[in-house]
């Protein structure tokens, strides 16, 4: 009836605790290390594994390390040799940089980590960004080189270090991308003779090794140009990393353009804008946006093809670091240099793999029904 | 607490084919189920309802396996649930499951689908298989896709191929889990049919459904439930017209607008 | 009704008609990368005129008089530059198949590790997946080197890992049996093993569609690939001569040495790709959705059986297209070679351009051969997943 009988209604059991065998510290322990036969061999086997591993590195990396030294003799010991990086840590970051001058490269890395960093936030993209770009490359350019407002002129075989592999890979990036998206519409354009050309060049592209592109670059540029025109070495390699990035790029951009539904492009043209102008405003934003996670790999990816330069004689922060380990003085150090130059690369990649897979969760929040 | 209402059979008291005893389960620190008690017998049609979040799909789910349970016991076909690996394959046997988003096997045509178990858990040879297959499908009144892929077949069809497909293994009890709530509305009814005609020939079903029209054309119980609790259990014409609690009655108001 | 005469739409003026005018760009497009190739090409003629550099293929038949550190195949400095590259190849195709292999193996295990419900274990083989995911090859094959060649004595100091297994800075030395007539015959009851393994299977199917029995052919073929040899060698009395290797003089004699290039190419790339490939695995279980694995759980199917049927052949379409590529990646990761100084086809091409000066040839060679393996691997993945794709309306 209408009125609420208080008496018929079955009372709420006291709120109970669940069992202390599946829940807490103990709970968390059985049902995530030792729920089953197999699972606790496996648990002390990697404890075991942990055990015998991580005591002897903790030993050699900090206990029994040897934080100053003066030279290698009085380095070597148990633990790792730290002295060896402190002293040449400004050789590993910045080369053969004029050593007062190394202020200028130090800017140049902290203008291109804060260009990207500004560009992974959403809020700041617009007109302003796409102007910020060029200019900050502008900037790099005059730090980097001089000849101008008195800085010292530095010839690009000098540029070395942690500056030389940002700049082939910022550089290298923001130059493929357009081609690539030249390169894309050509894969899936309708007439055969660009459609051709375009797939061939993506193909023969991807299907070689990287090194083949550069040693290409570094050998046979001179060979293409006309009597007289000579090309930096610097400059071939950032042509090989932007014809390389290109063809990779393309196939993550032909991805997004397959992913554009045949309605958008009916609507284009129904309201009359002819293909460029099509594919300006109405296809190629909405391509590129669903691909913005791949493309972040992708430079995760060129970041680390930058250390392949050292085939070919330029000192990117791989090539700087072996070339450390040449000093007569400090012999025998590799793992050291080894360690703290994987640390760099790690960091950067590490942190713009997490953003990407952040992006990702974000943008398909988007796309869940 | 002491057993629940029995069902009203026709005939003499039918014996119970599944029995839930103060079933307990918790995720974490989260109490989902709470002193369940349940009987269903033999040839018994239950319906589950209730607001999303209370706890209906864990509780059908725990009855073959899916999920598992802290506290309580739960006896299925006169086989106790517990860990023992023998005792949950040979309730799954016998306990048929129809899920909410179909979960057809997409690399094995329809007919394969059906064959899968019947060939692989109860060894029969591949011809036996097919005849029941090819039989169940008549049931289901779609003989003619035999050969397709579940891909290419629309969603009310796929919800019939695994009901057939669950049939094949000739089970005694059948839960399903909001069957109806993926399908678009014109393809509900058929689901529905299917699921009155095996009613109506004495299979044993606890479904968890919105679809208030066949719990009352089919149900012998109702049960609602809220929270993690059994609130209230009665034969449909009883629940429908006379809920006797607050939270009942303002579930049924809120799904029975239209 | 008046009949209506519908007139015949005009032709649209040449300029505007868009058949004619597709066909004027795409000649244009033609034309001016035509013109831009020809330059190219001109410039190289006159540059390499200018050095005095030959041009044309015919450097292969001539003389290589460079020593090349290990090879599969007999090669000595007299040989032909021809023979160099082949010897380069057959590096490049060694190495990389074993590493494809290995890497498949770690990372199965990786990928699988990572959706394990024990924590320590997925945590551990997640480690291993970032770390090395995020390190660039090359800083890794170095390190690697270092590590077998720097840190290692020299083979008089040589670390005993196992009782015949030492590690020095030439390398890993280890025993090898010497070769007896038994492992010929073990070789070929072990093919003898297969054979029959795949007649028992179209048995064992045949008689399960027949009677419903079900019939253990894995284990059974386990048994006769494995059991088989195992008899013959018993049979000819467990002949087992190994060819330790011992210390004479300077190096070791006996036995068979992985050189340090080698060794760090092959435990670099292995390490390296296996990353990619866990995460391939990992995204390929987790493709199948879970309510897969619940219905074949509802129907009864034993967890072997619900891998087996239900969730393997679903995972493993998801994860062959980007296993092959990863294959194809690790091949041309392989040239990474020359940095350690592992004679690999792009390492002795390269030494031959420096030689001969002829660089336009040599790294057309090597391109040509990487495309060829490139598109012999897209083919293959193509067929198959046209092969297996999932019938939808």
């Amino acid at each position: 009836m209408a009125d609420i009988d208080i008496a018929e209604e079955i009372p709420l059991p006291a709120q109970q605790r669940p069992p202390v065998v599946t829940s807490g510290v103990i709970g968390w322990l059985r049902a995530n290390l030792f729920n089953s036969v197999f699972n606790t061999i496996l648990t002390i086997l990697a404890v075991y594994l942990l055990v015998m591993t991580v005591p002897p590195l903790i030993r050699w990396a900090f206990i029994d390390a040897v934080w100053d030294a003066p030279n290698g003799q009085a380095c070597r010991g148990e633990g790792a040799c730290w002295a060896f990086i402190g002293e040449k840590w400004r050789f590993i970051f910045f080369g053969r940089f004029p050593y007062d001058a190394q202020w200028r490269p130090l800017f140049v890395v902290v203008i291109i980590i804060g260009l990207v960093l500004a560009s992974c936030d959403r809020r700041l993209w617009g007109r302003r960004l796409m102007l910020l770009w060029p200019a900050g490359l502008v900037v790099v350019g005059i730090l980097m080189s001089g000849g101008v407002f008195g800085l010292r002129y530095v010839p690009s075989e000098y540029w070395s270090g942690l500056p030389l592999t940002l700049i082939l890979a910022v550089v290298g990036m923001l130059f493929a991308f357009p081609f690539a998206i030249l390169l894309a519409l050509g894969r899936r354009s309708n007439l055969p003779a660009v459609r051709v050309v375009s797939v061939a060049y993506i193909e023969l592209v991807r299907g070689v090794p990287l090194i083949t592109v550069l040693f290409m670059a570094s050998v046979m540029l001179p060979l293409f140009l006309p009597e007289g025109v000579t090309i930096d070495k610097l400059l071939r390699a950032q042509v090989a990393f932007i014809l390389f990035a290109a063809a990779y790029l393309a196939e993550v951009v032909r991805g997004g353009l397959q992913a554009i539904p045949k309605g958008q492009i009916e609507a284009a043209d129904a309201l009359g804008l002819g293909y460029w102008r099509r594919t300006r405003l109405i296809v190629l934003p909405q391509a590129l946006a669903m691909v913005i996670p791949p493309l972040v790999n992708n430079f995760i990816g060129a970041f680390k093809n930058t250390s392949l330069v050292l085939i070919i004689g330029l000192f990117d922060l791989l090539n700087t670091a072996n070339t450390a380990l040449t000093d007569s003085n400090w012999q025998g150090f590799a793992s050291e240099t080894y360690v703290f130059v994987a640390a760099i690369y790690f960091c950067f990649c590490f942190f713009m793999s997490r953003y990407s897979q952040r992006l990702e969760r974000t943008l398909n929040r988007g796309h869940r029904r | 607490m002491s057993n629940a209402a029995e069902a009203m059979p026709v005939q003499a008291p039918a014996p119970s084919i599944i029995e839930m005893q103060a079933v307990h389960k918790w995720y974490g620190e989260f109490h989902v189920l709470k002193d369940i008690n349940l009987v269903v017998g033999r040839g018994e049609k239950v319906v589950v309802c209730g607001p999303s979040g209370s706890g209906k799909s864990t509780m059908i789910r725990c009855i073959n396996r899916l999920e598992e349970h802290q506290q309580g016991r739960i006896i299925v076909a006169g086989i106790e649930l517990t860990s023992d690996l023998k005792n949950i394959e040979a309730i799954r046997r016998e306990v048929g499951m129809v899920f909410q988003q179909f979960n057809l096997f997409p690399h094995l045509t329809v007919l394969e689908n059906l064959t899968l178990a019947p060939i692989w858990v109860r060894k029969m040879p591949k011809k036996d298989a097919e005849e029941t297959a090819r039989y169940y499908l008549e049931r289901v009144k779609i003989p003619e896709q035999a050969d397709k892929y579940p891909g290419q077949l629309s969603g009310g069809q796929q919800q019939r191929v695994a009901i057939a497909r669950s049939l094949c293994m000739k089970p005694e009890i059948m839960l399903f889990d909001e069957p109806t709530s993926a399908l678009d509305p014109e393809m509900i009814k058929e689901v529905l049919d299917v699921m009155v005609e095996l009613a109506q020939e004495g299979m044993t079903m606890v479904c968890v459904t919105h679809e208030m029209g066949f719990a009352r054309t089919v149900a012998d119980m109702m049960v609602f439930m809220d929270r993690g609790e059994i609130v209230e259990r009665a034969p449909p014409q009883d629940f429908f017209a006379n809920p006797k609690s607050e939270r009942t009655r303002l579930f049924l108001s809120q799904i029975l607008a239209h | 009704m008046a009949v209506q005469t519908v007139a015949t739409p005009s032709r649209p003026a040449p300029w505007r008609d868009p058949k004619i005018r597709a066909i004027a760009v795409q000649v244009v497009f033609v034309a001016v990368l035509a013109a831009f190739v020809a330059f190219l090409v001109h410039n190289t003629i006159v540059n390499l005129r200018r050095q005095n550099i030959a041009t044309g293929f015919g450097f292969l038949d001539r003389e290589a008089a460079f020593g090349i550190g290990e090879s599969l195949i007999p090669y000595s400095p007299a040989d032909t530059y021809a023979r160099a590259f082949l010897v380069g190849l057959v590096n490049t195709l060694y190495v990389s198949a074993l590493g494809i292999v290995l890497a498949t193996l770690l990372g199965t295990v990786m990928g699988l590790a990572r959706l394990s419900s024990n924590w320590l274990v997925a945590k551990l083989a997640a480690i291993y997946v970032e770390t090395f995911r995020n390190i660039p090859l090359a800083l890794q094959l170095l390190f690697w080197w270092a590590l077998l060649r720097g840190s290692a004595p020299p083979p008089r100091e040589a670390w005993e890992l196992l009782p015949g297994v030492f590690i020095s800075n030439r390398g890993i030395t280890f025993p090898v049996p010497f070769a007896e007539t038994a492992y010929f015959w073990m070789a070929i009851a072990f093919a003898a093993g297969l054979v029959i393994t795949f007649a028992v299977r179209r048995w064992a199917k045949r008689r399960q569609e027949r009677t419903g029995q079900q019939f253990p052919t894995g284990w059974a073929g386990l048994g006769l690939a494995l059991g088989l040899p195992a008899i013959v060698f018993l049979g000819y009395g467990l002949p087992l001569r190994l060819d330790v290797p011992a210390l004479r003089g300077f190096n070791f004699a006996g036995g068979t040495a992985m050189s340090p290039e080698f060794g760090a190419l092959l435990i670099g790339l292995v390490v390296y790709t296996g990353t990619f490939i866990a995460e391939i695995v990992r995204a390929g279980i987790l493709a199948v959705s879970w309510g897969q694995s619940e219905a074949a759980m509802a129907l009864g199917l034993r967890p072997g059986q619900r891998m087996r049927l239900v969730v393997l052949p679903q995972a493993l379409r998801v994860i062959i297209p980007p296993m092959t590529s990863e294959y194809l990646s690790l091949t041309k990761n392989s040239s990474l070679a020359v940095i350690i100084g592992y004679p690999d086809l792009v390492s002795i091409a390269n030494t031959t351009l420096n030689q001969t000066g002829q660089a336009v040839e040599g790294i057309a060679m090597i391109m040509a051969v990487y495309l060829a393996i490139s598109l012999l691997i897209s083919l293959f993945m193509n067929l198959y997943n046209r092969a297996v794709a999932l019938v939808e309306r």
